[in-house]
């Protein structure tokens, strides 16, 4: 039985993110978080960094990547997707994209090619919770709260619990092929 | 019997009518619909998804609007189109409907989009066709037009959230009409408690009450508190025989009009699939007044094709169990 590293408290996590996150906050910024980890976080963080965020006029938006993803012809369309929100101009805009645990990078570049379907931004960043490490394209985040290595049999997950904080959840996947 | 509309996993693999859908389907059509409309919002109105694949629109009858519909929503998902008015082409040299899709798959056609006069034409290519096709129905004689009433239901959706209070009326000739049995069974599948058919006797299939619904052959009663009223096109072409004595006489006893609207719910919506016949079964005023909806169904109708076509298409045939993120090489 693997019996998981020590899962950091997702909570406490997000106060890093938030405090490495703050400088990056210019004018002329937006945040977009990638469904759905992406987006609690990014709720979370709009309200630690409420001075800074109105300050700037920091605007928001939020990305569903399921008519983007490069996995579409094995598995189609997941049950469930929500409309991606960008209620701002993206053109010549520094976009920050969020997400909760960067992996392979195939859903960054699945909301990368999105963003751009809105306009030309004049920069991306990636911020990720967690980097759990196995990337499959040269994509990588820039600011992460953690570096948790993962096996490929293991799945980490951002979950979102009924009183509205978050945690994190490793599960184990034995059999795969 | 099967469901030859669902794959053994009960995935959708062809749309052919509504009947025979679970409510999970039309939940996930709906709300895939919902993230299309925003597609067509934006900067770039397309999305990557049916990159490389060919639609192949199969029209044994003509239907410039629906044609048009589905060649657009195809190419906002990035399919090459290809759109056969089979009418006008093969079928007058004799060629069978078969050979004519066997000669399309031929030439590599991934998803056929079918309307027929005669009612089945779409099950029937469903039937031949090898796994990896998919079929949809755009309308086969007076059976079934699957993407008029997800339309629709997304509309009333859109403006009436909540579905399981509404009072919905239909108006008009419900027995030549190719959506009214659709309708009826989606709205009742979705939990719509009070759906009313209004028409005269000679409009209306036998043994209506059957589906459910209460019928009304006069619209001043019929309308009554109704949160939506859907409008029917008056099926001038199909008509045969002496139904009814003339279109005046249609308009003054059944055409919509301000007057009989306003016995509805004052924020009553109304609805028409098109084209419109103004003046026999709905008045300018009311087509082109604050409570139509009738273009916006018409924007919904491409954010509903493009839900439906990107739902068949991705997936592999269910043969592939077991299947992992990486695909299997083949």
């Amino acid at each position: 039985m693997n019996t998981p590293t020590h899962i950091p408290n997702a909570e406490v996590l997000l106060k890093t993110l938030a405090e490495k996150l703050e400088p990056l906050l210019r004018e002329n910024t937006a945040l977009v978080g990638i469904h759905s980890g992406g987006v609690w976080l990014m709720q979370k963080l709009l309200d630690l960094l409420a001075p800074t965020i109105a300050e700037k006029g920091i605007e928001h938006g939020t990305l569903d990547v399921s008519f983007y993803r490069d996995d579409y012809a094995q598995r189609g369309l997941k049950s469930e997707n929500r409309p991606s929100q960008i209620p701002f101009e993206v053109h010549n805009k520094h976009i920050i994209l969020i997400d909760d645990v960067f992996y392979t990078g195939r859903t960054t570049r699945a909301a990368m090619n999105e963003l751009f379907d809105y306009g030309r931004p004049a920069s991306i960043t990636l911020v990720a919770l967690i980097n759990r490490g196995g990337r499959e394209l040269p994509i990588a985040p820039q600011i992460v709260a953690a570096d948790i290595p993962l096996d490929a049999t293991q799945n980490l997950q951002l979950v979102q619990n009924a009183d509205n904080s978050l945690s994190l959840q490793l599960i184990n996947n034995k059999a795969q092929t | 019997m099967n469901n030859p509309q669902l794959d053994t996993d009960g995935r959708l693999r062809h749309l052919l009518s509504i009947e025979g859908l679970p409510k999970k389907i039309l939940n996930q059509i709906l709300d895939t619909a919902e993230s299309f409309v925003g597609v067509a919002e934006r900067e770039v109105k397309k999305v990557p998804l049916l990159r490389g694949k060919t639609v192949c629109n199969l029209f044994f009858e003509n239907s410039t609007r629906t044609r048009t519909t589905f060649e657009i929503a195809a190419k906002r998902l990035s399919a090459d189109v290809i759109s056969l008015n089979v009418g006008t082409s093969s079928q007058s040299k004799g060629e069978t409907i078969l050979d004519t899709v066997d000669n399309l798959i031929a030439m590599h056609a991934d998803m056929f989009v079918v309307r027929h006069s005669q009612s089945g034409a779409a099950h029937f290519i469903a039937k031949h066709v090898p796994d990896h096709i998919h079929v949809i129905n755009a309308g086969d004689g007076r059976h079934s037009h699957p993407t008029q009433g997800l339309l629709d239901l997304f509309t009333i959706r859109k403006y009436k959230p909540e579905l399981h209070n509404l009072r919905v009326a239909i108006v008009g000739d419900v027995l030549h009409s190719r959506v009214a049995r659709s309708e009826i069974h989606a709205l009742t599948t979705l939990g719509v408690p009070e759906v009313r058919v209004i028409a005269p006797k000679t409009l209306l299939p036998a043994q209506v009450e059957k589906l459910g619904v209460h019928v009304f052959h006069d619209i001043k009663a019929g309308l009554k508190d109704v949160d939506v009223v859907m409008m029917l096109r008056l099926q001038n072409e199909r008509m045969n025989g002496a139904m009814l004595p003339s279109a005046q006489e249609y308009f003054k006893t059944y055409g919509l009009t301000q007057e009989k609207l306003s016995l509805a719910k004052p924020d009553a919506i109304v609805l028409h699939p098109g084209p419109m016949n103004r003046g026999v079964e709905i008045d300018s005023s009311v087509a082109d007044g604050a409570q139509s909806v009738i273009l916006p169904q018409v924007t919904y109708g491409i954010a509903i094709r493009m839900a439906v076509m990107a739902i068949l298409s991705g997936g592999q045939p269910s043969a592939s169990q077991g299947s992992t993120s990486q695909g299997t090489g083949s």
